[in-house]
Order: C-alpha cells, then structure tokens, then sequence
C-alpha cells in the first residue's frame, strides 16, 4: 500500500515553533511539579578500584540535607543487562567518574554544597583505558551493533591485493566525541504509592519505562515516562543512563517528593555514552582503469568492562562498491572507561571517514577523478548479500552535486590554488549512505472525534527532527484531510507503543503504523457507519504491518558530498566557506524540515572533521577537556554556506510513504569531503581526526608528507 | 544565607528570596517558573540562558541573583506580546533556525540584543577586517554582512547545527 502525497512533500513550519521560540515548550526538567526537591550525583575519583571508606556525616548536618544515598543504603536492584545502570550495588569501581552517591536536598545549592562534603576513599587499582591496535584484550564480538556479523569475507583479498597494479594500505583514527545535546540529561522523578511518574528527555519513553520497572521490580503499567519536547539528543537518550537510576533512587528515599535531576554538564562526559575512537586499516587494490579488485576494512575499538558497545564501522565498505575479493572485520577491547554507544549513524559516521578517504587516495594514486572513479565502482546489486536495490542513486548524486558545485572546473593538482590572501584553496568529494531501518512493535491509535477532527496518538520522539510536523502530514495523508484537521500526540507512555527514535527508524516505523491505523479506521468507518461519524466518534488502533519487500531488496538511502576549503599556510586554520550535499533518501515528507536534518548532519560533520575531540588522560582514565568551552562544537562563525539538495526518488518498496530515514545519513561523508579538500588544498593527508592545526603544519617544500599522528 | 531581591521580569515585578548562591537563571527558572532561558552548561559556554538584563544581552547562568536586585530582565517569552511574536521569532520559525528548541530562546534573545549593538555602532572581532566598508551614510554602524552576524552570534552553541538557516533569519529582521 503506497499513500497519495499532499500534506507529505510540502514545506511545513514545525508545529511547535512558536513554542519554541518563545520558550514556552516544556522539556523534562520544567515538568511542572509542586515542592520539588533536587538531587546531585557524587563520582568516583578512581579509575579502578573499592571503595574503604564512606563519611557522609558533615553532608547529613547541613541544613535542609533530605537523604544521602551511598552503596552503603543505595536501593538493591534487580540485575539488567547494562551493567552500567547498576550503580551502587557494591563497593567496586568500574571507571573514572562512576556514580558512588547522591545527595538529595531542599534547593539545588544545598545540594551541590553538600556533596562537596561527602569523604569517600579508595583503595585503586590498576587501570587499562587507552586502544591500541596489539592491545592484548582485543577480540571478536559475537555481533555488532545494528545485529551485523563481525565479519565477512569474499575472496580471497590478501592475493588480490598482492597482485593488484596500485594499492592503498593506510590506517585512519577517528577521536572520542561526545554527543553533547545542548539539553543536558535530565529527570524528574517522583515516587508515590500510586506508581513512578518520570519526566525525562527520551528517544524512546517504552523503553525507558521497562527498563526503570525491571531495575526497580515494578509492574510496567505502573511506571509513566512522558518526554513531550527533547533538547536534542543524537543517540545519546535512546537508551537509560545511570543518572536516570540516581534520580529514581533518591526519588524513592523520598517518596511523595518530586526531585529533579540535571546532569552538570561536565559529568555528561562519563554518564551518558559517547562515539568510541576507532582505529581502521583501509585496503584498496585497483586495475589501472580504476576497478576495485581487492577490499579491506579491519576496524579496532573500545568497549567497557560493564558491558559491550561494539559500533558497527566497517559495515558500510559492504554495500558501497564491487570488488570481487574484499573483507570487513570488527575488533573491541574492554577498557576501565565508561561504555561507548549509539551516536548518530554509529558505524557509517566513522567508518565512511576511511573509507571514503581512502577512496580519494586510490583516486590520487590511479590519477583520477574521484567523482569516476566512485562511478567506476558502482555495483548492480548489493555486493555482499546479492539482493537488487529497492533504489539506489548514489551516481545520480555525484553527478548532481558535481554540475551543481562546479566539479568540472577542478584542477586536481595538491596546492594549487590561492585566494587574495595567499590561504590555499581546495575542494573535496565523498559518498554517503544509510540503512532503511524498521523496527517491529509500534502501533498508532486514530480517532474520529465526533467533529471531524482526528487524533492521532503513538508515543513517538521528536528530538528536534520534526516528527512531530512529520506525522502529521503522513496521518493528513493516510486520512486524505488536511493537516489542520488532524491532532498529533507523542512522547508518553501513555501512548500506544512505539519503537525509540534510532537507526533513522522512526518515521518508517512510526508512519507505516499510522497509515496502517488510518486506513482500518476509513475501512471501518465506511463499512459500519456509510462514511458518516459516530456520535461517539470512532477509534482503531494498528500496528505496524510487516513489509512484504523487506528480505527482497536492499534498502538504502545514498548521498554526495561536497567540501571547499580555505587554508592559511602560516598557521594552518582551515575555514570551511561551503559545503553542499545531494541526497537521494526517497519521499521527503517535510521539504523545511528535512532540509534542516540534514544540513544539521552536514553541520555535526563538520564539527567532526575540525573541532571535536575528547582527550583522555590515562593517567586518570578521565576525558579532561569536559565542558563546552574545552570540548569544542562547531559554532556559527565555524559554518560557511551549506547547501542541501534532494535527488528525486520513487521507492514503493521502503514504506507506504516512500521515504527513507534522514536524520543520520547527513553526518555521513562529511569529514572525508573536508579531509580531501585539505588534502587538494595542503598536499597533507590527514588520517587521523579531527584536522587540528598542528596536524598541517608542515613545510611548504614538503608537499604530499602523510601524517600519522 | 538568604536575601531579598525585586526582579521585574518581562515586565512584571517580582519580589523573592533567594540564597545569594542562587545564579539569575536558577532565580528565573527554579524560582518564578519562567522556562524561557536554559540551562545547557551552567557556566557561560553555551549561551541557552541568555536573556536580556538592563537591555544587554547576558548570560544568566554567570551572574549571582543577589546582585541584581531591582533589574530588569527579558526573556525570549517576553519578547512575544502573547501569542503575538516578535518579528524575530517569526523570522525563526519562517527559516527553520532550530531543530530541538533548547538553545532557541537564548538565540533569538541574543539576536535581537545584537541588532542593537550593531546599531549603536559596537565593532565585532571581524569588523576591523572590513574597516572599508564603515561608509559614509552608514557612519561607524558595521555593515551587517553574514560574516558578522556568524562572529556575533557564536557565542550560541546550536548542536543540532542549524547556523546556516540562522544567519538567513536574522539577517531578514535586520532589512537585509
């Protein structure tokens, strides 16, 4: 079933702008709540190690002091699979940072104050907190993230790359970055005989709520997680933190009593999960007309000792381009740190920064275009599995981006352009792609109000994605009313299910399961009732059907980018005046908002490739650069023009609306197109992100050194 | 230690104790419910909090309650006439300058404040680069070119990286 698009394609204002700009659109912590009281956490101060000794007296004393919360008395919970959320269960310590208490108190100052006077001690132990590529812990997962294999061999590569006439052998870096939404973490929690009522900024509140009720042994339908408006949040509130199991610990020491939780800023750092930095060896063997013969993509990565976050980096190299021989590998390490996870487009964000650098070099070396050469490379079917593409436009994108960007004109020599100012100029190129997720289990419930007025309800995520406006169109649509007509409700587990906003999967998911609701409700409506409302109204809830073409095609969405670059040959800063992607992600169900997800993406990549960074000591097996002014994202001035271009794509294989998911593929590519630009404008190759100015700092003699560091 | 403190917030006065450890924003936020401004990292370095005080743009989460006894404060909620906004607001709606929402009431506050700093004639650190364009009929007011609102704006962090629909939106309310 495929739905008519009017509502859908159009340039739609978010429904709750003028709420947001006013400040009047309540996040989590601005829940209204009477009384409440307020909680800060205490983090250990070791890396690894037990805790000796716990002095909460001088804490206790101080006035307006409600409870203390220690492993000593901490609530016992049932054990989960994250080990991470078990805090306070014992007197070990797992990582830096970890929570070892909280104090909750009348006002926030009181709180923090008192913390301060909380004594523990510790007796350390020995810590292992920095990757390396012989790291001696390292080994295969069973799977990793998104339920890829590990690995996945065809041919034969190391011979088909021995015999191949030009060769790429490199190994890339990407860092440690944090997600960094400008909303921190935040809770309120308040435990009453009647249940658990949590206000939380969430990507996915049913899951949230079974969590919090397997931990606390709580009947699921007695715990409420609304999360109506999220600050952002790029993976990092798809899953529950320790901080939300804090703030239910001191709600329940204090039952009755709202308390609200916010993360300091710099605590988000170990509390909340990051992008693990990964170290890739890229082998590309080539024919000297540019067909790719042999493909390696062996990728070593952190995990955690409480639990296993295996991020999926070399799964893109297995859907971008032929090769006849070719192998992808995954290798994780558990270290002493806090665990990596989920962060927008886990997998392809850095594993598409080496590929797709690589890819450059092969073009350099071969002495090709790099937009031909990617052409060169294009498969029929996805190489790996063997199935046709629903739709893949992966060329047309090139091409469109390079008419639109001006390709043409590009002389390829390294460090051959300048501006007026003597600063080099240079231009760059990348591909990026994304899966078309869906994940089973969302329902939506319609109802005809009895005055032609509609509302639908799933308990959906809008993190500043827009699917708020989003499935609205698509419900006008399934519903052929206008938009106006038709009242959106998410984010509560009041709500029918619905699946967490990740993998890019939600207006798939979230959509399919609307439309599918709409058109039983029409069925119904026109069967029992002659097309006339009920006095009552009428009410159908469905859920999300299975996807007949789901194991018959390969579902992707693919893109183009495209970097300039300015470079000051003294200093080594690099500007970036323009960025422009086209994408081909299907239906695009809100023209505006669309845009913004993915120029956001684009934006995020940026700060990727130049600025983001977070510097371990391990020494302290701490990130030490852990606030905004350290810990550096892209500001307005770092942003030059980004252009966003769609490519027109009819796919009736992915959903009923025809779309694919946006909010992850714009961050893909995007640090590879700025790291070749560097490389057209330097003649300095840069592996290893992000591209600080000391990595360009080179003589102007030298031009095509390699650096490493 | 507790103090007593008027604050006249979008216009209206409010007379309240605080602990004099209590940061204007937490006085607005914990104490007077106003949810306008944010707290994204409570020490200057994202701009989420930022309101108007005395007329001037400031972060709230960097000044002590206690020392603004008899201020006055605007917040991005007290930039709309009710439902009525402000053209800056509308402008940001118009070009879809944010995403999540969170650093929104803090962006368009310092907007409009630097509006007003460009007419009074403040020079920005890019500004000197482009002493020749100070002309004649404009006198000492900087021209207001993208480069300059990109360098006065940043010190509003937007993670969901919505600058490039940003600078559009107020260069439109500044009739450019």
């Amino acid at each position: 079933m495929t739905i008519t698009a009017r509502a859908i394609g159009r340039l739609m204002d978010r429904l709750d702008g003028p709420d947001k700009v006013r400040g009047l659109a309540r996040y989590a912590f601005e829940a209204p709540v009477e009384h409440p009281a307020y909680l800060y956490g205490l983090q250990s101060t070791v890396a690894v190690g037990r805790i000796t000794a716990i002095d909460t007296r001088a804490a206790t004393a101080v006035p307006g002091v409600l409870a203390v919360l220690t492993c000593r008395d901490a609530p016992r919970l049932r054990p989960v699979g994250d080990g991470e959320l078990m805090i306070l269960q014992s007197d070990r310590v797992a990582f830096r940072g970890q929570f070892v208490g909280g104090v909750v108190a009348e006002t926030s100052e009181v709180a923090r104050a008192a913390a301060a006077l909380v004594r523990f001690e510790y007796e350390p132990g020995p810590h292992d907190v920095e990757l390396r590529v012989d790291h001696p812990g390292l080994y295969a997962p069973e799977q990793v993230n998104g339920y890829f294999e590990t690995d996945s061999v065809r041919g034969d590569v190391a011979a088909a790359f021995a015999g191949a006439p030009v060769r790429v052998d490199e190994t890339y870096r990407t860092a440690w970055y944090n997600h960094n939404p400008i909303e921190p973490h935040t809770t309120v929690a308040t435990w009453t005989d009647d249940g658990l009522f949590l206000h939380i900024g969430s990507q996915n509140v049913h899951g949230a709520r079974q969590s919090v009720a397997e931990l606390f042994d709580l009947d699921p339908g007695r715990v409420r997680v609304s999360s109506p408006h999220v600050g952002g949040a790029f993976g990092s509130k798809i899953r529950p933190h320790p901080d939300l199991v804090l703030a239910v610990m001191a709600a329940r020491t204090v039952p009755g009593r709202p308390v609200r939780f916010a993360l300091p800023r710099q605590q988000m750092f170990t509390q909340t999960g990051y992008r693990t930095p990964t170290i890739q060896r890229v082998r590309l063997g080539a024919a000297a007309d540019g067909r790719i013969l042999a493909f390696g993509h062996d990728v070593v990565e952190q995990t955690s000792k409480l639990k296993e976050f295996a991020e999926q980096t070399a799964t893109p190299g297995r859907v971008m381009y032929v090769a006849a021989n070719r192998r992808t590998t995954h290798r994780v390490t558990r270290l002493d740190l806090p665990s990596p996870d989920i962060m927008r487009a886990p997998g392809e964000t850095p594993g598409m920064f080496a590929l797709e650098s690589a890819m450059d070099e092969l073009a350099v070396a071969l002495g090709r275009d790099p937009v031909e050469l990617r052409v060169t490379n294009e498969p029929d079917v996805d190489p790996e599995s063997g199935r046709p593409f629903s739709t893949r436009n992966l060329v047309g994108c090139l091409r469109e981006g390079a008419r639109r960007f001006g390709w043409a004109e590009r002389d390829p020599t390294p460090r051959s352009r300048r501006d007026g100012a003597g600063w080099l100029l240079g231009t760059g190129v990348a591909a990026c792609m994304y899966p078309v997720y869906r994940m089973p289990g969302s329902e939506a419930m319609v109802r005809l109000e009895p005055d032609g007025r509609y509302v639908v309800a799933i308990a959906a995520a809008d993190l500043g994605t827009g699917s708020r406006t989003a499935l609205t169109q698509i419900a006008a649509d399934a519903l052929a009313v206008p938009a106006d007509r038709v009242e959106l409700r998410l984010g509560d587990t009041t709500l029918p299910m619905a699946t967490g906003a990740g993998g890019s999967s939600g207006i798939t998911s979230w959509g399919s399961a609307i439309v599918e609701a709409a058109a039983r409700l029409k069925l119904r409506l026109e069967s029992e009732y002659a097309g006339r409302t009920p006095p009552g109204g009428l009410e159908v809830t469905a859920a999300m059907p299975e996807n007949p073409y789901q194991q018959r095609f390969a579902m992707y969405s693919f893109g183009a980018q495209f970097a300039e670059v300015r470079v000051c040959p003294e200093t080594g800063e690099v500007r970036v005046p323009r960025l422009l992607g086209v994408f081909a992600a299907g239906q695009i169900i809100n023209a505006k908002t669309g845009r913004s997800q993915l120029l956001g993406g684009m934006t995020m990549g940026l700060s990727m490739a130049l600025h983001e960074e977070s510097r371990l000591d391990p020494r302290l097996g701490e990130v030490v650069n852990h606030d905004l002014a350290e810990y550096h994202i892209a500001t307005n001035a770092d942003v030059g023009s980004v252009e966003v271009h769609f490519l027109s794509e009819h796919d009736p294989y992915v959903n009923p609306m025809g779309s694919k998911g946006i909010g992850e593929l714009g961050i893909v590519g995007t640090a590879a197109a700025i790291a070749n630009a560097v490389h057209h404008a330097t003649g300095v190759r840069v592996r290893h992100l992000p591209i600080t100015l000391d990595k360009l700092l080179v003589p102007e003699s030298a031009p095509g050194v390699d650096v490493h560091h | 230690m507790d103090a007593e403190i008027t604050l006249r917030v979008d216009g209206t006065e409010h007379r309240l104790t605080v602990d004099t450890r209590t940061t204007l924003l937490d006085a607005l936020r914990e104490r007077l419910g106003n949810t306008s401004p944010k707290k994204g990292c409570d020490h200057g370095q994202c701009g989420a909090c930022t309101v108007l005080l005395e007329g001037r743009r400031a972060n709230s989460c960097l000044t002590l309650a206690v020392a603004y006894d008899g201020a006055e404060l605007v917040t991005a909620a007290g930039l709309a006439d009710g439902a009525e906004l402000h053209p800056m607001q509308r402008a940001f709606i118009e070009h879809d300058a944010f995403q999540c929402g969170y650093c929104t009431p803090g962006q368009i506050v310092s907007a409009v404040a630097m509006l007003d700093e460009v007419a009074a004639g403040w020079p920005s650190e890019v500004t000197a680069e482009r002493g020749a364009e100070i002309t004649a009929e404009r006198g000492t007011e900087p021209l207001l070119d993208d480069d300059e609102i990109r360098e006065r704006m940043s010190g509003n962090l937007c993670r969901c990286g919505a600058y490039a629909n940003i600078v559009p939106a107020i260069a439109e309310v500044a009739g450019r």
